[in-house]
């Protein structure tokens, strides 16, 4: 297996210090005061928040941190009790997740939302925006939308390749195994011409070995031009493409920083990493008999 | 040498008609021992449990419990036989306390309630403070332990885990991983299939790598952790 | 038994104007709940606003019988606007409730006293067919009166007229659907069928989609009641929920997620039923059948229902469907 890339972290990507809610060079999302309540359980309280442009941010906490929920109060999924959030300067208070998916964000689903009972073609056409088709009338004739659907089907084909689904073009997604729908959704998702990216755990579930290749695809993202908001527990993921990280607890974010900085701070390692983050398990179990001269 | 408790052979299932998962797989635990399960998605890993545990039809091969074969039994009534079943998702009654989560554990033979409960909360302290809430109230990690010691209420001599360590953040998964440990130490054979494989086969004594329904490497944890194809297919280097 | 009867009486329901209507209501049901996985329950109510929406026109109003055709359809629009609006952005089976209830409420006004001047309540209403100052369905008839056909399918030219308009807009409605469903709207609406959230997220507005497919399901249905209307007489004791489960059946037999499936299906239906009617009732009165001739023939609304439940245990997607679309079992 050949290596993948070594991604080009993007430094200098803040303001002042590295603390939570710190000002960024070039936000692409700004979040003020924004809470959310379930019952009685705030999910989400955070002050001040911006997700650089261009770059990779991870969004890493434990569960009930209130990631997926800002996540899709950010997406429009969901909508803040108070607070304002806007997107490259326009506010997204009242406006539905489909029409901030419109103004150029994309999000990925934890469970992964390949469309089974469409084949792999279709599922990319249907990413596409301003489909003539789409439109009722003019659905009726194709002359209307014929060839525009063979532009969109050429641009389809190009990201499938590139994802190595091509030769599943024609299959229902159901076919495909679980990770070649996280491909799938990610290739679906690059139809809509996004400027952010948004993954919602897009290793859960995945097999290692192919974490490597949707790790390279994420890096060209950002090489391309589009700026990544990830949630992930997979820390090896986080150290190796992250370039900022926000760390959140109990609906708060307690820590902002590069990857390096950010994971060994104390209370990051407490409340989220664990102890043994670098400690092979065997060991602390007393499972491996260390015995003098025979090492690992 | 060792008994075996569980041992497969040659298993062919799957869910929808006409389409296998496993085809052909063989397995099988010591006493005592904690075996890891691990490989790609749709593998077979889960199937593999579910057909020890009677909620997926066998189509071939066979399945035997200290020698008897368990092909065709019911769950309930593979639990009375000493197996535990934790699944991966659904694994709690969130509307239930976690006392009452325990009750249902046990509630096969209820005269061994209390004296299970003592061994439950001594592996898992923290459980005896909380008794009184409600489960669905837990995070994620929290009612994996519920789960586990729920399973844990019926004496299991065998205990079949569904990725553990899903959907956990890190310090919750390496906490999983060393619960099973002292459940295995315990003396609970443990068979546990998982996604996060470095983690799993650090505890394993023995591991087993699933591939297209059948075990494509077998081994102990240490040799499959160290072996280039393990790594190269499924381990990955980035944890290196 | 009067087998020969009885098989002229069968073949005979192949092509009848009621064939027709259901063909009619199981298209729009089909972009409902075949394409767009809408569960509407109430498929009733839109052809009784169909139905009732025509006749009404013509003669309360004057109307020529086209445009009363035309305020039927709009009365189906307005009555999906109604319908989806308040509900589609809610759970699907949301929608289910408030279709069977809607459909009742549209029935409950038509057979009620209170308007019984404009809806006959429930004698319904008749002679609309046929108006004194030649605006009337059967006054347009181009065919020359006389009986036309063969054997069980013979028929007079007034019937002939309404089979002949009925294929007609069988056949525009199947066009129509056929070419919706094959482009880029089509798949937009099957996507959500499987999940919103993922279409959503693509930015498309999924609630305008799903009552555009409201819409169109419901004006097919009307057409469906209209056709029946055009045919004979209208009274509120068609549009009863049965009648809405006989559409589904018809629907589900043919295979819910294709373009001719409900067609055939109504077709299929019918044939059924009619040998029912006919040989059941003959089986009671020679004594095979231990029952009285009015309990054998009611007994084949038995036969449906237990041919319905059948069909969606084990064959979800009918003859035509493809089982990998339908699982109602996810």
């Amino acid at each position: 297996m050949s290596s993948s890339k070594k991604p080009q972290k993007t430094t200098d990507i803040h303001i002042g210090d590295a603390v939570p809610g710190c000002k960024k060079k070039d936000p692409m999302v700004v979040i003020d005061h924004v809470k959310k309540s379930f019952g009685g359980l705030t999910a989400v309280d955070v002050e001040h928040l911006e997700i650089p442009s261009g770059v990779i941010t991870a969004l890493i906490g434990p569960n009930g941190a209130g990631k997926t929920t800002l996540f899709n109060l950010l997406t429009g999924f969901d909508t803040p009790d108070t607070g304002n959030w806007s997107f490259m300067g326009t506010s997204l208070s009242g406006v539905p997740s489909f029409k901030v998916a419109q103004m150029g964000q994309v999000r990925t689903f934890q469970l992964t939302k390949a469309l089974s009972l469409l084949t792999v073609t279709d599922n990319m056409k249907l990413g596409a925006k301003g489909q003539n088709g789409e439109s009722i009338f003019r659905a009726l004739f194709p002359g209307f939308w014929k060839k525009q659907d063979e532009e969109i089907e050429a641009k389809a084909m190009e990201l499938l390749k590139r994802f190595k689904l091509d030769a599943k073009k024609d299959d229902f997604a159901a076919s495909l195994s679980g990770g070649q729908r996280k491909l799938l959704e990610m290739a679906r998702a690059l139809m809509t011409d996004p400027t952010l990216v948004m993954l919602d755990e897009p290793m859960a579930g995945v097999n290692p070995a192919l974490t490597q290749s949707l790790l390279d695809h994420v890096i060209s993202l950002k090489e391309d031009g589009m700026t990544v908001l990830f949630v992930e527990h997979d820390m090896h993921m986080v150290r190796h493409i992250a370039d900022w990280v926000v760390v959140m607890a109990e609906g708060q974010v307690v820590a902002e920083g590069p990857p390096e900085t950010v994971m060994k701070e104390q209370a990051v390692i407490d409340a989220y990493l664990g102890a043994h983050q670098e400690t092979d398990l065997g060991e602390v179990t007393g499972r491996i008999n260390i015995i003098k001269g025979e090492g690992k | 040498m060792s008994e075996t408790v569980i041992e497969v052979k040659d298993l062919v299932a799957g869910y929808l008609p006409g389409v296998n998962i496993l085809n052909g797989t063989n397995f099988h635990a010591d006493k005592g021992e904690l075996i890891g399960i691990i490989g790609p998605n749709g593998a077979g890993k889960s199937t593999l449990l579910k057909s020890i545990f009677g909620l997926v039809r066998v189509r071939e091969g066979s399945i035997t419990l200290n020698g008897e074969s368990i092909v065709g039994l019911k769950a309930n009534q593979l639990v009375t036989k000493g197996v535990g079943f934790i699944p991966q998702n659904n694994n709690v009654f969130p509307s239930l306390t976690i006392e009452e989560n325990l009750q249902m554990g046990a509630f096969q033979e209820p005269g061994k309630y209390s004296e299970r409960l003592d061994f439950v909360i001594s592996i898992f302290e923290e459980l005896g403070k909380r008794l009184k809430q409600r489960a669905g109230s837990l995070s994620g990690g929290e009612r994996q332990m519920v789960a586990m010691s729920r399973a844990l209420m019926m004496d299991p001599t065998v205990l079949l885990l569904d990725e553990p360590s899903a959907g956990l953040s890190p310090v919750r998964q390496d906490e999983a991983f060393l619960r099973v440990s002292d459940i295995n130490k315990a003396g609970v054979t443990c068979i546990m299939v998982e996604q996060n494989a470095r983690r799993c086969l650090q505890i394993s004594d023995r591991g087993y790598v699933l591939d297209q329904g059948k075990d494509a490497v077998v081994g102990t944890g240490r040799e499959l952790l160290n072996d280039p194809q393990v790594i190269g297919l499924y381990l990955g280097t980035l944890g290196t | 038994m009067d087998w020969g009867s009885i098989l002229n009486n069968t073949l005979a329901g192949f092509l009848t104007p009621t064939t027709i209507a259901f063909a009619l209501a199981a298209l729009g049901l089909a972009m409902h709940f075949g394409f767009a996985g809408l569960l509407n329950f109430g498929i009733a109510g839109f052809m009784a606003i169909g139905g009732y929406g025509y006749a009404i026109s013509v003669l309360t109003f004057g109307f020529p019988w086209w445009l009363g055709m035309l305020v039927g359809i709009l009365g189906s629009v307005i009555f999906a606007l109604i319908l989806g609006i308040p509900t589609l952005r809610l759970r699907g089976d949301y929608l289910a409730i408030a279709t069977i209830a809607a459909a009742e409420i549209a029935r409950l006004l038509f057979l009620t006293t209170a308007f019984t001047d404009v809806t006959g309540s429930a004698d319904g209403l008749f002679g609309f067919n046929t108006r004194p100052d030649g605006s009337g369905f059967q006054n347009s008839n181009p065919i020359p009166a006389g009986t036309y056909g063969f054997g069980p399918f013979t028929y007079n030219e007034q019937t002939l007229w309404v089979l002949l308009f009925g294929v007609i807009v069988l056949a525009v409605a199947v066009w129509f659907l056929w070419a919706l469903m094959r482009s880029p709207w089509g798949r937009v609406i099957k996507g959500i069928r499987e999940d919103e959230e993922a279409v959503r997220s693509l930015g498309k507005n999924v609630f305008a989609y799903k009552l555009q497919a409201l819409v169109i399901g419901g004006v097919f249905g009307a057409m469906g009641g209209i056709v029946y209307t055009a045919a004979q007489n209208i009274s509120p004791g068609v549009y009863v929920t049965s009648l809405t489960f006989f559409i589904w059946t018809s629907l589900l037999l043919g295979g819910a997620a294709t373009i001719f499936g409900p067609v055939i299906g109504a077709v299929i239906f019918w044939v059924i039923q009619a040998f029912l009617s006919n040989v059941l009732p003959e089986l009671a009165t020679s004594g095979i059948l231990p029952v009285s001739t009015t309990q054998a023939s009611t007994l084949r609304f038995v036969l449906v229902g237990i041919g319905l439940m059948l069909l969606v245990i084990y064959r979800p997607q009918g003859i035509f469907g493809d089982k990998r679309e339908l699982t109602f079992v996810k």
